[in-house]
């Protein structure tokens, strides 16, 4: 398959990762943003083949995993409406809510479905007039495209039923909480490629020249990591603090403009709650007010929900960079991907997920 | 779930109040919406990402890079560093 194969080119990888190798002379700490960065580097073993001197931290790239426990529990609630049809991107199923998860309440008769894309659920709706068609619409920059064109989509066609829970979240405003940390260990980073592609990278140059941390746009392909962990190194030995774009086949520098104009006419800025880490000033999207109307939030009232969260969990310094899934004493343990505690352990992009499924830190 | 999966264009629809298209992934094809690359044009790759493309891929840019990599690579076999042999060790 085009871009892909050329991309998994062991000799080429090798390659850039001797180049690596060569260039290194102390130890340096990296973060890949993205949790299917984790899983890519993982999967190809690309952390065991670095020379020593890099370690890899896992950053909050993972929607599922930042999706607050509140919104997922009151999610739950909805989903259980005898009226309700819940649409769901799959990873979100497994995610633990308090007492239960979205397999749960399918399991006891709810209407839960799985959809590959959030027009999927438009449709459910068009054909399912007499039913209330809820989508849970998280995700980072990259999904938020998507989110709204269905927003827009159900307006054209003058749905009634159709309305979406949103958690959406930002990547800048993490990167200031995650450098601005008196115990950051972060010294550069793998930016989201998918992100950037649709935002561009003019965000990033300020926020490199403030922490002063090189940073390297990074796609998803072995030969993109290392090529982006190469970009972060040579800056970092050179003293240089510049934004290098790695993945140049599909990021340009403004990004997408015809899908930033589109998210800013359906949601706006908002203070954001990301599980494990707490609220972020401004660092969420919530519909406009003129959308109301496919606000399930407004639309379903659930009354007071009560969180409870693992207090063995900590998900939440593993997001931030701060410890790997392996430093948790429930590792493994009472956490497993059959019996999360947290949501890091059974989304296809969280970092505790990764290292179970490839045996990281499992004896 | 940021993943982005390539992809060729194969066919496109204007009939519908959303641009849509057939897109192939090595072999399976599926429908996808081309609103925010209202350029594509069939046989074009594009990154889909929940359905939706949000980025065009440039070829251009990729055999630049892919060319600046294999050079590299080949200067370090002809240098004959490697992971054994580092430029400091020289």
């Amino acid at each position: 398959m085009k871009y892909v194969a050329e991309y998994r080119d062991a000799e080429l990888v090798r390659g850039v990762i001797d180049e690596i190798a060569n260039t290194v002379t102390r130890d340096w700490t990296l973060m890949e943003i993205c949790g299917g960065q984790t899983h890519a580097i993982v999967r190809h073993g690309i952390d065991q083949l670095l020379p020593k001197e890099i370690e890899l931290v896992h950053g909050p790239g993972c929607p599922v995993c930042v999706t607050p426990l509140e919104l997922i529990d009151r999610a739950l609630v909805i989903a259980a409406k005898p009226d309700v049809i819940f649409c769901s991107y799959g990873d979100m199923l497994r995610v633990p809510g308090s007492v239960d998860d979205l397999f749960s309440i399918r399991a006891n008769g709810g209407d839960v479905r799985v959809v590959y894309s959030p027009l999927d659920a438009v449709n459910i709706a068009k054909d399912n007039p007499d039913k209330e068609v809820v989508f849970f619409a998280i995700g980072f920059e990259t999904t938020a495209p998507a989110n709204v064109m269905s927003v827009l989509s159900a307006q054209m066609m003058g749905l009634k039923n159709y309305s979406i829970i949103v958690s959406h979240v930002r990547v800048p405003p993490a990167l200031h909480v995650i450098l601005g940390s008196p115990h950051n260990r972060v010294e550069g980073f793998l930016l989201a490629g998918h992100v950037c592609a649709v935002m561009g990278y003019w965000e990033y140059p300020d926020i490199a020249k403030q922490y002063g941390i090189p940073m390297a746009i990074t796609g998803f392909e072995p030969l993109d990591i290392v090529q982006g962990i190469l970009a972060n190194v040579k800056q970092l030995e050179a003293g240089r603090v510049d934004i290098e774009n790695t993945y140049p086949r599909a990021v340009t520098f403004e990004g997408n403009k015809a899908a930033q104009k589109t998210i800013e006419k359906v949601f706006q800025e908002c203070d954001r709650k990301w599980r494990g880490i707490g609220t972020i000033a401004m660092s969420g999207w919530e519909l406009r007010s003129e959308f109301d109307t496919f606000n399930a939030e407004k639309r379903f009232d659930v009354g007071e929900i009560k969180t409870d969260e693992s207090p063995l969990c900590i998900a939440g310094e593993i997001l931030q960079g701060l410890k790997k899934p392996n430093d948790c004493p429930a590792f493994g343990k009472e956490c497993t991907p059959e019996k999360p505690l947290g949501a890091t352990m059974v989304s296809t992009e969280g970092a505790c997920a990764a290292y179970y499924k490839y045996g990281r830190g499992i004896i | 779930m940021c993943l982005g999966v390539p992809g060729k264009i194969i066919e496109i629809d204007d009939s519908k109040a959303l641009k849509m298209a057939k897109v192939d992934f090595g072999g399976i094809v599926r429908e996808a919406c081309l609103e925010y690359v209202p350029e594509a044009k069939v046989g074009d790759y594009t990154v889909i990402h929940v359905g939706f493309a949000i980025s065009l891929l440039s070829e251009e840019e990729a055999l630049s890079s892919l060319d600046a990599l294999k050079e590299l690579v080949s200067l370090e076999d002809e240098l004959g560093l490697g992971y054994e042999g580092k430029a400091s060790d020289l």
